[in-house]
């Protein structure tokens, strides 16, 4: 059997898997699993539903692919144009510049869709990068770059190391670090990509940040891919700005910014698969399109967001809406986390806190990290994910999902978590008290990255 | 990387490098060895862009930030295939009997329209209920990458509708992706490494060309069939073919072919099969089998699945995968969805987790899943289906006939494949392109020539006749018998 087949190098058949799989065994539900495992780590947003209900349930027409009393069906069973349904591209790029307060505007020409943001990275990747070269990556960062990034492609991943002392923003040295590293392990560096706003820090970047990157990509004349799934759940200030908005006159570097999107964040549809990559770049652009055969979002489904896209009342209503709640939740989150004691870093956006839990370690190593984590998740029954499968550098951070669940739920698990801290901070007086032993086969698990969520 | 493809056709001693396929591949070839050689420095421009100025203020553009060496071929690969270059003329000026009656015909294209009607009238009446899941939660959520269990399930069942086989699909073997253009590529990442190469007979599929080099860095080795055999497999050739490969020290991983086939149409019979499974197992390779046109077979003889002959016959079925999909069995190539089936364990863990790359959309899933379990109507479909196909290949091919050109024959798929050569000017890929190109641009119907398909004999054509209705045939005939009159002065 061939090695990519049996590759592990990905890390999706890593022991950090457990979390998922205990999740499945034993899933939380408020009526018939009360004592189940909530999960944590699905960055995925619920609480706009019934928004997106109402209204598939006042647009049957389209629903039903009419448009006008005509039916679409014909047309869209024989519609598999790589180039996409040309009413869905307009449609979304005028809504990924909405987003962007109308500050910046997209050229549909520019648009290549995919099966979600998860296929466009990698397109993206073989777009840009040959097997062996590497990208520039922020620590923390997103699991799933660990496959989609380097697994079919073989570009390495080299870290820009961030850390807690600021906030884990960005700085020029540590990206100047990363490019030597690169260059120590004879790797050839073709960009950076960035996640924007952060995945797993819940953070928009800055302007310093984003003028640190636009200056050392132009010096090394390298690439900038800008992951901006994200950018409709920024609910505080300063507000997101796009790389686009910062490259604005800068001609020189329009051929070397791309910027990949979706509506599985934004929108709340992950089932739907839409992903998009914006370039300026001809080759790219070309090439791209070409490779989206692979991956190509159904008609039946572009059609109908071309029809809800296109419902510019409902898209402003359910941004504005969306980040309302999101803001709301986020709030209860953290301040419920303050109750426990537990703090976490300043953040505007996403769907997950980046959760400071440094002081629960027993000792500042991420083999401590990995034991709480396990408690956690078996004894306090919360799935979450550790900072190590984020490559994050300091052992005792966590990405907290908090926007896949209902406010009950959200409440329960705080409830645990607070019981948890409480009892532990007991426990710890007593020097000893044994803990109950964990099987074996848990204390030989070693962190890594999970599969399917974000 | 070694040039393959062109030296297989020198040793062979075939009538020269057949331009629509055999160059953009040595020139892949060739672009990928150069930029592996020679990589240039970061800051480096490629060739064709602007050079820098020292002021920033007269530029419109500065060079370009290196892509990929893939980037570059595969942007600028389109233009030396006539197979694609049809396409997009075709799309330019499409013929339409009352809007446009001087247009293209797409002849080129394998699409079913014959049966358009009765699937829009299943979707007026069902469509709304198969879309209000009780839950919106249910239809946009993250499900599963492979698909969702209810559609695996409905597959299984369309799938033993289709093929009728001693063996009946199981659910828990399959993987969808979004296309079996995806469902192709995905097998060729897992079941070889770059470089190793797949098996596979002549004539075949263009899509191939793509679907398995582009990305996943498979090479692909032609098995010439002759028109002699009615271009059927010849096991000899197969033989010939791996031995030359091990002798070159290239890495053949499996045959892929196409049953029934494209772009001939034809079946395999269960004894070839059977020597096929016979091969492979000797020589512990895998084989796909392509079978997205098992349910478009419209003629007498019955369809055979490789799975069924390995099943019955004992094989050891872990090396046998077969690629399906709704796109020509359903007509609904705009939906995407296709599929992977398999019996080994390792390839489904794998191709599993390539998913996630080509997931289809939930809510097409769903819409799917109403259609699919609706088995009265997919019974009637799928004959209805195959009288119309039947209807419009006898027509087609009778037409064919009274201008002195003959079909192999064939009764699978949407297209027939016939022998124009004695009607060319020169019995050489030149003579066929010429014809082509006259075919096209005078009397301006798409076909697809055999040179695209890396058909070793010149003059073969593949024309589909699914995308007209039976009144366009007379004037599809009369538009060639035109041309070949010209042709022959």
């Amino acid at each position: 059997m061939v090695r990519k087949a049996t590759c592990n190098s990905h890390g999706q058949d890593s022991s950090y898997f457990l979390g998922w799989q205990e999740y499945e065994k034993n899933p939380y539900d408020p009526l018939t699993n009360p004592l189940g495992i909530i999960q944590m780590g699905l960055a995925e947003n619920q609480l706009s539903f019934d928004l997106l209900e109402s209204w598939l349930a006042s647009h049957q027409e389209a629903v039903a692919l009419k448009k006008d009393g005509e039916f679409m069906f014909r047309e869209l069973a024989l519609f598999q144009d790589y180039h996409g349904l040309p009413a869905f591209k307009t449609a979304l790029a005028e809504f990924m510049s909405e987003m962007r307060r109308n500050k910046v505007e997209f050229n549909p020409e520019n648009l290549v869709l995919t099966a979600g943001a998860t296929s466009a990275n990698e397109t993206l990747m073989f777009c840009l990068a040959d097997p062996g070269d590497a990208f520039l990556l922020p620590t923390p960062y997103y699991p799933g770059f660990d496959r989609d990034i380097k697994w079919r492609t073989g570009v390495e991943i080299v870290p820009i190391h961030c850390s807690s002392t600021n906030g884990f923003k960005i700085t020029k040295q540590a990206v100047e670090e990363a490019y030597r590293n690169a260059k120590k392990r004879n790797l050839k560096v073709k960009g950076v990509l960035i996640t924007n706003p952060s995945n797993p820090l819940g953070t928009a970047m800055t302007r310093d940040e984003l003028a640190i990157l636009i200056n050392f990509i132009t010096a090394k004349n390298i690439h900038l891919i800008s992951d901006e799934i994200y950018s409709g759940t920024v609910f505080g200030s300063p507000g997101f700005i796009s790389v686009k908005e910062v490259i604005k006159g800068r001609d020189d570097l329009t051929n070397k910014v791309h910027i990949v999107y979706s509506l599985s964040k934004d929108l709340g549809l992950p089932g739907f698969r839409v992903g998009a990559i914006y370039s300026e770049n001809d080759v790219v652009v070309a090439a791209a399109t070409k490779m989206s055969s692979f991956g190509l979002i159904s008609s039946h489904t572009q059609y109908l967001l071309s029809v809800m896209l296109s419902d510019k009342d409902f898209a402003k209503k359910y941004i504005v809406e969306n980040k309302r709640r999101l803001e709301q939740r986020h709030r209860l989150f953290v301040s419920g986390l303050e109750t426990a004691g537990i703090s976490c870093l300043n953040s505007n956006a996403g769907l997950f806190c980046w959760v400071d839990m440094r002081h629960l370690l027993k000792s500042n190593t991420f083999g401590a990290e990995m034991e709480l984590w396990k408690k956690i998740l078996l004894k306090v029954g919360l799935n979450i994910s550790p900072g190590a499968s984020c490559h994050c550098q300091e052992p005792g951070f966590f990405r907290v999902c908090f926007a896949n669940m209902s406010e009950g739920t959200l409440n329960l698990a705080l409830q645990r978590l607070k019981s948890f801290v409480d009892s532990d901070s007991e426990s710890n007086n007593y020097n000893h008290c044994r803990l109950p032993s964990l099987p074996k086969w848990v204390l030989r698990l070693s962190p890594s990255d999970r599969k399917s969520e974000r | 990387m070694r040039i393959i493809v062109p030296l297989q056709s020198l040793v062979h001693g075939h009538g020269g490098l057949v331009l629509g396929s055999i160059l953009p591949c040595a020139l892949f070839y060739l672009l990928q060895h150069q930029f592996k050689r020679q990589r240039p420095p970061p800051a480096s421009s490629p060739p064709s862009s602007i050079p820098r100025t020292a002021s920033r203020a007269l530029l419109s553009r500065s060079p370009p930030a290196a892509v990929s060496s893939r980037a570059t071929s595969i942007s600028s690969t389109d233009h030396e295939s006539p197979h694609y270059e049809g396409f997009s003329k075709c799309f330019d000026d499409p013929f339409d009997r009352v809007t446009n009656p001087n247009g293209i015909v797409q002849l080129g294209l394998a699409e079913n329209r014959l049966t358009m009607d009765l699937l829009t009238e299943w979707i007026a009446g069902s469509v709304k209920a198969s879309l209000m899941d009780p839950e919106v939660g249910g239809l946009v959520s993250y499900q599963p990458f492979d698909g969702l269990v209810e559609l695996k399930t409905a597959l299984a069942g369309f799938m033993d509708q289709v093929m009728r086989g001693s063996i009946s699909f199981s659910p828990s073997q399959m993987i969808i992706t979004a296309g079996a253009t995806s469902a192709i590529e995905t097998l060729s990442f897992c079941l070889a490494d770059p470089g190793h190469a797949f098996l596979i007979p002549t004539p075949y599929y263009p899509g191939y060309d793509r679907n398995i080099k582009w990305r996943a860095g498979v090479e692909i080795i032609p098995v010439p069939c002759r028109s002699t055999d009615s271009f059927r497999l010849s096991i000899a050739s197969l033989e010939l073919a791996y031995n030359q490969a091990k002798k070159r020290g290239v890495k053949v991983r499996a045959v892929l072919l196409s049953n029934p086939s494209n772009p001939v149409g034809n079946l395999m019979d269960r004894e070839t099969m059977y020597e096929l499974l016979d091969f492979i197992t000797e020589r512990n390779i895998h084989l796909i089998s392509d079978e997205v046109f098992a349910g478009s077979n419209h003629g007498a003889n019955e369809f055979l699945s490789v799975v069924d002959v390995a099943h019955t016959e004992g094989f050891d079925k872990t090396r046998v995968h077969v690629i399906y999909g709704l796109s020509k069995d359903l007509s609904l190539p705009g939906f995407r969805v296709g599929v992977i089936y398999s019996f080994n364990k390792i390839v489904l863990e794998a191709t599993k987790k390539l998913a996630r790359f080509s997931s289809v959309s939930v809510p097409t899933q769903r819409l799917l899943v109403s259609m699919l379990s609706d088995v009265k109507f997919i019974q009637k479909y799928i004959e209805i289906n195959k009288k119309r196909l039947q209807r419009m290949y006898d027509l087609f091919v009778e037409g064919l006939k009274q201008l002195g050109v003959n079909c192999v024959p064939s009764s699978g798929g949407f297209y027939c494949w016939a022998d124009m050569s004695k009607l060319m000017r020169s019995y050489s890929e030149k003579g066929e392109l010429e014809l082509w190109d006259k075919l096209l641009n005078v009397a301006k119907i798409n076909v697809t020539p055999g040179s695209s398909c890396h058909c070793i004999e010149p003059g073969w054509f593949r024309f589909c006749f699914t995308t007209i209705t039976e009144d366009d045939v007379p004037i599809v005939m009369e538009r060639i018998e035109r041309v070949l009159e010209n042709n022959k002065r």
